[in-house]
């Protein structure tokens, strides 16, 4: 049974194609805006930085539905969800920090911070890191799957909590403000939008690709069963 | 049984075994007075400085000594099959949880209550300034890390690198937590009440015990189970 044909396959690669064309004109539109007056040219790493950041959330909620899903209804396409999805979004968050490093380096000075916003982020995700650790421990794949599924809804529940706590910690220990607030121009908005995407349909194309992958090791490991009974 | 009794004869249990050998005390309240002195290398010991942050140090012995009485707690099950009886009993998965919780709580608040003042000579440090208010800070900050690394303990027994397992899954989630109690031990310390600025830390460290603790009483029979 080859599922990799069809038409599910076409719309999935128009998608990535799609998203690739996105990307290109944004990178292009977004190189031609004037330069912004207080930061230059690196205030332009905002247009990467907060689509990724969005995306990482968006990947964290549907990792704790999958996850209570899973629990419930203990179908393994939730569990592969879950697990695609929280690999998706650990990369975007790497990209959040990496970006938001990058430019800490360039306005602050130094590659890192223990500002309230990465530090939230540092700390989630070495929260879902632990979590694809987890899975890598346990190996029978049931007692993997409802582990996994507890411990997402875990990591989900501190996130509130990590970013409110680091929040006020950082409030407790003033920094001197780093750049005045300033608006978004409302023209600049739009490439925003665009931008923003063309990263979740990056987001959707790979974790559908590591869904897949997740099918075909189910179904290796049926076969291997089969063939050790046999 | 009451749910409350099985909890009583599960936390007792666990109790008594503990201070029969005595193993895990011992080696938490080892480790952590090993912590306090390599601290003392890596800052200097009578620094001003050093007196200002302690009260964070000192959580940092807690969680690395309590390590060692966690991961025992469900792992000391395993051998001629115990985990499997207790499972089988006819208790609720959380009355065992909530037992073992117990236990783990009495014997972590004896290693913390052993290294406070050890603490306080090592490090010039006068802890009885806000008394009361540092043992709620301590009551409130242990159940904390005794409620997450139990559930944790359960969930890693069975798995590959358990050692290595339960602190790495248990810090990252206890973060916010660790984060209110090394702030207030560090105000109080220092010798200033809780006041209004610092009992935001009080209420999140309540409401985040509260919160996995019910949690945990939900979700640790489909770990223990499956």
């Amino acid at each position: 049974m080859n599922e990799n044909s069809g038409w599910a396959n076409k719309v999935l690669y128009l998608a990535g194609v799609v998203a690739m064309v996105i990307l290109a004109r944004d990178i292009n539109v977004i190189a031609r805006l004037p330069q912004e007056a207080q930061q230059g040219a690196i205030f332009k790493i905002i247009f990467f930085h907060v689509p990724v950041a969005i995306t990482a959330m968006i990947a964290a909620a549907v990792a704790l539905i999958a996850s209570v899903l899973f629990l419930i209804t203990r179908n393994f396409r939730y569990d592969a969800l879950a697990v695609a999805v929280t690999e998706v979004g650990l990369a975007f968050l790497a990209a959040n920090l990496v970006t938001g490093s990058i430019w800490g380096r360039i306005i602050w000075g130094q590659w890192w911070a223990w500002d309230a916003r990465l530090t939230s982020a540092l700390v989630c995700w070495i929260l879902y890191a632990a979590y694809l650790m987890l899975r890598r421990a346990v190996e029978e794949p049931t007692q993997r799957a409802t582990f996994a599924a507890v411990w997402s809804i875990f990591s989900f529940i501190d996130v509130p909590i990590v970013i409110f706590s680091i929040k006020w910690w950082r409030t407790q220990h003033p920094q001197p403000v780093f750049w005045g607030g300033g608006s978004f121009p409302p023209d600049w908005t739009a490439v925003f939008l665009w931008n923003m995407l063309a990263l979740v349909l990056i987001a959707t194309v790979m974790t559908v690709v590591r869904l897949r992958q997740e099918d075909a090791q189910r179904e290796l490991d049926s076969l291997r069963r089969t063939a050790h009974a046999m | 049984m009451g749910f409350l009794r099985q909890v009583m004869v599960v936390a007792v249990k666990d109790l008594r075994a503990e201070l029969r050998t005595k193993e895990a005390l011992n080696g938490a309240l080892a480790f952590a007075l090993v912590i306090l002195l390599l601290f003392a290398f890596a800052f200097d010991p009578t620094g001003d400085t050093t007196r200002e942050i302690s009260g964070g140090l000192l959580w940092i012995v807690f969680a690395f000594a309590g390590t060692l009485i966690l991961n025992r707690s469900f792992a000391r099950e395993l051998p001629n099959d115990c985990l499997d009886a207790l499972i089988a009993a006819p208790i609720s998965g959380a009355a065992l949880f909530l037992g073992k919780a117990i236990a783990n709580y009495v014997l972590l608040l004896a290693v913390e209550l052993v290294s406070l003042p050890v603490f306080g000579i090592f490090y010039s440090v006068r802890w009885t300034q806000q008394l009361p208010e540092l043992l709620l800070v301590l009551l409130l900050g242990t159940w904390a890390l005794t409620v997450l690394g139990t559930m944790t303990s359960a969930l890693t027994v069975n798995i590959r690198l358990r050692e290595v397992m339960l602190p790495m899954l248990t810090y990252p989630v206890l973060v916010p937590a660790l984060m209110g109690a090394m702030q207030l031990t560090m105000t109080l310390i220092a010798g200033t009440p809780i006041n209004a600025e610092n009992v935001m830390w009080l209420k999140m460290l309540a409401g985040f015990d509260l919160i996995y603790t019910a949690v945990s009483l939900v979700l640790v029979e489909t770990v223990l189970v499956g």
